[in-house]
């Protein structure tokens, strides 16, 4: 337990002096919250025609919007679909603290001493893995909380907070949110041994937003009833892939391959 | 402290499998200072990894501090320190805080006191909030020498510690470890400066893939050019030769002319300490000014190209 806190603490230590990352931590995050704040305050000001109603289409159909007016349906469509900006901070931070913190530490040849010391494998990819997933999770959890607060006072009725706080977003960010945090760093993990650049481990890791790209735009289209069945359907996906990569960077990530393979 | 039997690594690579190390079979007592030395890609760093616990065997066996690589790799390497081919550190963090990190992993009982002692030991304490990429080369190289040495381990890998380094800081460096041989530790020397390998080993190992050789400088030096005096002359003549010659215990004498007709005469001999009164006798008798006599001391480069290529000669008859 001491060496996990070592790493955890010295992988933070050493994040949050490096810009790149800082920016990726904190901006990043802020960018994404400041989104929906922003569409949800026009969307309050704006004046909704029956050919707006129309373009929202088939994601009227979602139970979740029934009986709403047309201003609080197109106030909660569309900051619902925002929904997914916050699942992308715990991909994003995570991939990025993940992909440093490994290929980093190959640029900086520092990697053998650490391998030298009588820390276990698990106690190092653990301490790894927490430093990076951590942050993700926490910063969605806070970024969530600024929206909520925000929304209190920004949505045009109790009707539309009250979605914000429904099953489905509580679903996508306190179950679906870390599962997705832990896929992003082992996926960090496992890019980190095929790349010897921080900055192409960042950029391939930014292929785990893909899936929940297709989530947004299905959403978007009406094509994906957006609700908390399917979100726990895609935290269930989401495990199995998570255990599937565990069990794969654990694997990839020998010492002897770490030191005589990965260039 | 440090033994291997028929410790050999091959790496499968896309060309074939390539053997980097084969069938090492070595001792290094407790307290030693043992160099090892060999060319670029002899197999040293691979040697020090396998005895490290990073990487494993592909056949033999090799204890350190009395466990065996293999079976107790933890334990092996909380008891041991290691100073890699790049010092490796957290540039981004401070000098102190990169000891602490190490200090905290090999579970020293008191970190910041075993990061303090060596940060003054080595000359760094005034710089110990300087970020470790701010450091000199030099600076960064005692670093990870302290890093190594944080949890007082009793035997140390050293992976050439004065590479790239300017001779005042190599000074420092060499001078630390002669301390470290000082206080009994048992020292696993990789070097290509053979000056540095006399200073501080006690015995050396020549490695290229497999051990050439091992043993102490000297004895390396005898087996491989004998011993041989060499005796000064204000003058020379042919008749010097010829009597030294006559004598029954010389091997073997070369004639060196100098300038102003001097010379020198070299002689082989088995026992310089007991035979050498003997040859000035002689040439003393024969009239001969004697300036000065001395052993012909054999640099340890001489010995460690003659082992290569004596190596490199015996491959190339046995294909």
């Amino acid at each position: 337990m001491k060496h996990i806190r070592t790493i955890f603490v010295k992988e933070w230590q050493d994040a949050l002096r490096n810009k790149t990352v800082f920016y990726v931590v904190v901006l990043v995050p802020l960018f994404m919250v400041i989104l929906p704040i922003v569409l949800l305050f026009l969307m309050a000001r704006l004046p909704v025609s029956e050919s707006d109603m129309a373009e929202l289409g088939r994601a009227l159909n979602n139970p979740m919007f029934a009986g709403m007016l047309p201003a609080e349906a197109m106030q909660s469509v569309l900051t619902s679909n925002m929904l997914v900006l916050f699942l992308m901070m715990p991909v994003m931070v995570p991939v990025t603290i993940a992909s440093y913190s490994i290929v980093g530490e190959k640029a900086q040849r520092s990697l053998e001493p650490l391998l030298a010391t009588p820390i276990t494998t698990p106690e190092l990819l653990l301490g790894k893995g927490l430093a990076a997933a951590i942050p993700g999770i926490l910063t969605t959890w806070i970024a969530y909380g600024i929206f909520l607060v925000f929304a209190y006072f920004l949505s045009a009725s109790p009707r539309v907070f009250s979605v914000f706080i429904n099953p489905m977003w509580l679903v996508a960010l306190f179950v679906l949110a870390p599962l997705l945090a832990i896929m992003a760093v082992n996926f960090g993990l496992i890019i980190s041994s095929r790349v010897s650049d921080p900055r192409s481990a960042e950029q391939l890791g930014a292929l785990v937003v893909l899936p929940l790209m297709l989530l947004f735009i299905g959403g978007l289209s009406g094509i994906i009833a957006l609700n908390s069945m399917t979100f726990w359907v895609v935290a269930v996906l989401t495990m199995v892939a998570d255990v599937a990569l565990v069990v794969l960077a654990v694997k990839l990530f020998q010492r002897e391959t770490i030191l005589t393979r990965w260039k | 402290m440090i033994r291997t039997e028929g410790l050999s690594k091959v790496f499968d690579t896309r060309s074939g499998p390539f053997t980097a190390v084969e069938s090492l079979s070595l001792q290094v007592n407790e307290g030693e200072v043992f160099g090892f030395l060999g060319p670029n890609g002899a197999g040293k760093t691979t040697t020090v990894r396998m005895l490290a616990c990073l990487i494993a065997p592909t056949a033999g066996r090799a204890w350190v501090n009395n466990l065996e690589v293999g079976q107790d790799d933890t334990r092996i390497r909380g008891g041991l320190g290691i100073l890699t081919e790049s010092p490796g550190l957290y540039d981004r963090l401070s000098a102190e805080r990169n000891l602490e990190i190490f200090a905290e992993l090999y579970d020293a009982p008191d970190p910041q006191g075993q990061a303090e002692k060596y940060l003054r030991l080595l000359g760094l304490w005034d710089r110990r909030e300087s970020d470790a990429g701010t450091l000199s080369k030099g600076m960064r190289q005692k670093l990870a020498i302290a890093r190594a040495l944080l949890h007082e381990p009793p035997v140390l890998f050293l992976d050439e510690p004065t590479s790239g380094l300017d001779p005042e800081a190599a000074k420092t460096v060499r001078d630390f470890i002669e301390t470290l041989r000082g206080q009994g530790r048992t020292i696993f020397l990789c070097t290509h400066n053979l000056d540095e390998a006399e200073r501080l080993c006690d015995r050396i190992g020549v490695f290229r893939q497999r051990l050439i050789a091992v043993d102490t400088p000297d004895a390396l030096r005898r087996q491989l050019f004998g011993r041989q005096t060499v005796v000064h002359l204000a003058r020379m003549d042919g008749a010097f030769a010829q009597a030294v010659r006559s004598l029954p215990f010389v091997q073997g004498v070369d004639v060196l002319d100098g300038a102003d007709g001097g010379g020198k005469l070299v002689i082989g001999v088995q026992d310089p300490a007991a035979q050498n009164p003997e040859i000035v006798r002689v040439l003393a008798a024969q009239g001969a000014q004697i300036q000065f006599v001395n052993e012909l001391r054999h640099s340890l480069e001489s010995v460690y190209l003659s082992l290569l290529e004596n190596d490199a000669n015996g491959k190339e008859r046995g294909a």
